[in-house]
């Protein structure tokens, strides 16, 4: 076990490096660039010429490149051009606010996810199962920003119950040790800045974990309609086993192995859903930021925060193989 | 087969039960509703939404709207603008004296005014940040940073044009310029020319800039400890969130109403929409034309300022036959701007006579029209013997600027009135980010095309220096004539300077570069309880005179 994961943390750096190039070359084989961006209306050849060369960006782009990987490898993801601040600073800020709307629209895919797809694999052909289908289907094509506006248009324009935009409520005072604001609360003892948090994070939360929860339904209800019809079930069945250990020892259990995995996928769906859902509701998470980061070509935050999020996904996909074993004893043994 | 009919029966009873629900909720909903909004309870908090957060909170290194703002709120400079219009007004000055070879501003100050530090702002508070904006080196004199100081001043150090600042007592301070610089004193209503604690300038290292060259860092300062004399201190930037801001209760004008102002980001227009009539936010600004009657009917309170912008067709004259003023006047003779207007424009848009908007000064109401008459161009063209034209026409996409709130429909309502004279557009559509600009301003590849400039501050200059002050590529001509009336204006004695703009006007639309066609208004809203937002052309827009109350 321990060797798979320094194993995988040693691949890590041919991958970054890899990336590091891709994305270099990358955004600068993007058309225009900061100095477009930043000048507008104002943009002449001349002045543009000068600001490229006060930045450096006239320089040749392996000699540009090298100085950039001498300052990664001392752990410097150079500064944001929009904000004036460290793009590692940035990140970690905003870190926070993403792997609390990821977390809250992963609850909600596999909470829902799983049930549904369960109850649609064992009612087979029944209405639950045809709801189960069409609600997965609509859980894959509605756009997301389609989805927020609806889900803001009735619950918060109308009804009331949620608010539209942000993290919390701008006017609340509160303390952010961590910045997880819903923690921070419950630390603190602020309570109604916990809630208020929470609040904040409902509908972002539906809107991003939409589309898992839909592949997350349809995963688990192919798994669970094979597995449901093994050899095994049927014998447990005929010895007599109660409906619920049946339903949690053997047939669940045996299913969760697809569906684990595609739950580690859908992470990345979410780091990536995140730049719209965070756009859409003003909700400041990395995902907003590197969105504005394209439009001001902002160079070190698009190369770092991609940089960042790659590691971030790798962890996570390292944790979801580590946890094969955990559900499956077979591939402990192998592992 | 038959159990797939069943099953996409099921599917669409579901969606029609679950669309019947929705809709039934939302009517009831607004039924009891009405046109509410507003986050504050009589609390006495304004919030703000902008598009972006401040780029710092330091006016003297930022050139955009979001930070100005901001320290609209925080600080004031020298000269002020009079509400409601683009003039100068005295407000840490209370006047000036320039002398006859305009080299000599003397200001009188206002006094006992204090910044929020509780140190006295005096002749030597304004001569040390003029000094402090002069002696800026290395990266505090970055292009990111020291932009207007530089457009104004033309450079730092060696190369500005600001010689010396002499307090010659607490409530004067004269400044004396290596050459004059006619702009000064609309220049120095900017933010970026605001009057900042010298004391806490040195205290946080407002000039000690970090980072790279290729981005320059926030200083503490610019992060955490702005101090002015306006009517708001600062109190926190949650960076990404929100600024706060709490009234100045030993503010030498009028105190606020208003005790706590907070700026929020909401980049997506449609979501400050929502926020607003969700009651989070009470006002943004850049509604979209598209929504004004809709708010209106909600009950909220659509502000639209005086124009400040112009919308113009550019005609490169380095391609023929553009370079024929034939051509050019029949193009100018074949628009028809109130069409545009109500086509593709704002409500209450004006069409435009000439590249500034009616509030310059240097105005003239003399010069060529060319009124809309289709026979009269078609008769031009054939005098030019062009007709059946084909003309390249650029126009950029994905792009909302306050004087062009959809390029493409602009260009529609244009190329329709084209045709009807004969002339085919080729239509060229390019991305405003990050393209677009690059090639009409670097390039000569162009034809007609779409663009436009919002001012800076009062002068005619800003607008037709921009576009007429020299030959360039987004223009393709060289006529001296222009060159040099442009020229003259800007240099012409005080007295004399608004006739001079006035001609250079006139000199301008006889040859006819391009067809001015707009200016459109800018709208801001805020929720029904909001009165007396200040609204100003240049955004000269200051919240200690707006009152709760009126809707709740």
């Amino acid at each position: 076990m321990l060797r798979l994961i320094v194993q995988r943390l040693l691949l890590l750096i041919p991958l970054l490096l890899g990336l590091s190039i891709l994305l270099f070359g990358w955004v600068r084989a993007l058309p225009g660039g900061p100095v477009q961006a930043m000048l507008g209306e104002r943009y002449t050849p001349e002045a543009a010429a000068e600001i490229e060369a006060q930045m450096g960006l006239d320089q040749p782009l392996p000699v540009q490149y090298g100085k950039y990987l001498l300052q990664l490898v001392q752990g410097d993801f150079g500064v944001s051009l929009q904000s004036g601040r460290p793009v590692l600073e940035e990140f970690l800020n905003r870190f926070p606010a993403t792997i609390e709307l990821t977390l809250v629209a992963l609850i909600f895919a596999i909470g829902i996810g799983i049930p549904l797809g369960y109850v649609a694999a064992r009612r087979s052909g029944s209405i639950v199962d045809h709801s189960a289908v069409v609600v997965s289907l609509i859980g894959v094509t509605v756009p997301v920003f389609f989805l927020a506006f609806i889900l803001k248009y009735l619950f918060a324009v109308e009804l009331g119950w949620f608010p539209t935009t942000g993290r919390q409520d701008v006017t609340m005072i509160a303390t952010h040790p961590t910045n997880f604001y819903v923690l921070d609360g419950l630390l603190t003892g602020e309570w109604d800045a916990a809630w208020d948090a929470l609040m904040h994070l409902v509908l972002p939360g539906i809107a991003l974990g939409t589309i898992p929860l839909a592949i997350v339904a349809r995963m688990t209800r192919a798994a669970v309609s094979e597995v449901q019809n093994a050899d095994y079930v049927r014998t447990a069945r005929a010895k007599g086993i109660k409906p619920a250990r049946l339903r949690n020892e053997h047939i669940l259990k045996n299913a969760m192995l697809p569906v684990v995995t595609t739950i580690g996928l859908q992470v990345g769906l979410l780091l990536s859903g995140a730049v719209l859902t965070e756009t859409v509701f003003a909700f400041s998470g990395i995902g907003s930021f590197l969105a504005d980061s394209v439009f001001a070509a902002d160079y070190p935050v698009m190369q770092g925060f991609v940089l960042l999020i790659a590691v971030v996904y790798a962890l996570v996909n390292l944790i979801v193989d580590v946890s094969y074993g955990l559900i499956d004893p077979r591939l402990r043994r192998q592992q | 087969m038959r159990r797939r009919a069943t099953r996409l029966a099921g599917g669409v009873t579901l969606v029609t039960a679950f669309a019947v629900a929705l809709s039934g909720c939302v009517a009831s909903e607004r039924d009891a509703d009405g046109g509410d909004g507003g986050s504050n309870g009589g609390d006495g908090t304004f919030v703000f939404a902008g598009s972006a957060e401040p780029s710092s909170l330091d006016p003297a290194f930022a050139s955009d709207g979001e930070t100005f703002r901001v320290a609209r709120q925080i600080f004031e400079g020298l000269v002020g603008v009079e509400p409601g219009t683009a003039d100068p007004a005295p407000l840490l000055a209370e006047s000036w004296d320039v002398s006859e070879d305009g080299l000599e501003y003397t200001f009188h100050l206002k006094e006992d005014v204090k910044f929020h530090d509780d140190t006295d702002f005096n002749a030597e508070a304004v001569c040390f940040n003029f000094d402090r904006w002069h002696d800026w080196t290395g990266l505090a004199a970055h292009e990111n940073l020291s932009y207007y100081y530089k457009v104004v001043f033309g450079g730092t150090g060696k190369d500005s044009l600001y010689a010396s600042c002499d307090a010659s007592d607490d409530a004067t301070a004269v400044v004396t310029l290596k050459e004059p610089i006619p702009e000064l004193v609309p220049a120095l209503s900017l933010p970026s020319f605001a009057m900042q604690s010298p004391t806490a300038l040195e205290e946080f290292g407002a000039d000690e800039v970090e980072g790279t060259s290729d981005a320059p860092q926030l200083t503490v300062y610019g992060k955490e400890h702005p101090v002015g004399t306006g009517p708001y201190e600062f109190k926190e930037w949650k960076s990404g969130e929100s600024v706060t801001l709490t009234a100045n209760d030993t503010y030498w004008g009028e105190i606020a109403d208003v005790k706590t102002i907070v700026f929020t980001v909401i980049s997506d227009g449609t979501a400050r929409r929502q926020a607003l009539e969700a009651g989070d936010i009470d006002g943004y600004d850049l509604v979209a034309p598209a929504d004004v009657d809709a708010l209106k009917e909600g009950g909220y309170t659509i502000l639209d300022r005086d124009a400040f912008n112009i919308l113009y067709l550019g005609m490169n004259q380095a391609q023929e036959p553009l370079d024929d003023i034939k051509v050019r006047q029949a193009i100018a003779h074949a628009i028809d701007k109130e069409g545009l207007v109500q086509a593709a424009l704002p409500e209450g848009t004006e069409p435009a006579t000439q590249f500034v908007p009616e509030i310059v000064t240097g105005f003239s109401e003399d010069v060529q029209s060319y009124e809309y008459d289709p026979e009269k161009a078609k008769a031009l063209l054939k005098e030019a013997g062009q007709e059946n034209l084909e003309i390249e026409f650029n126009y950029p996409t994905e792009v909302s600027r306050p004087y062009m709130p959809d390029a493409a429909a602009i260009f529609e309502a244009i190329s329709a009135d084209l045709e009807e004279v004969g002339i085919t557009s080729k239509a060229t559509p390019e991305p405003w980010s990050p393209t677009y600009i690059d090639t009409i301003q670097g390039g000569e590849k162009h034809g007609l095309h779409l663009l436009g400039w919002t001012g800076d501050y009062n002068d005619t200059y800003n607008f037709i220096g921009t576009f007429f002050g020299a030959q360039s590529l987004e223009w393709g001509f060289d006529d001296p004539e222009v060159f040099q009336a442009v020229k003259d204006a800007r240099n012409a004695p005080l007295e004399e300077q608004e006739a001079a703009f006035m001609n250079a006007n006139e000199v301008i639309m006889e040859a006819l570069p391009g067809v001015p066609l707009a200016s459109p208004v800018p709208s801001l809203v805020v929720a029904p309880e909001i009165e007396g937002y200040p609204i100003s052309p240049v955004q000269d827009e200051v919240y200690n005179v707006i009152t709760l109350g009126g809707g709740e």
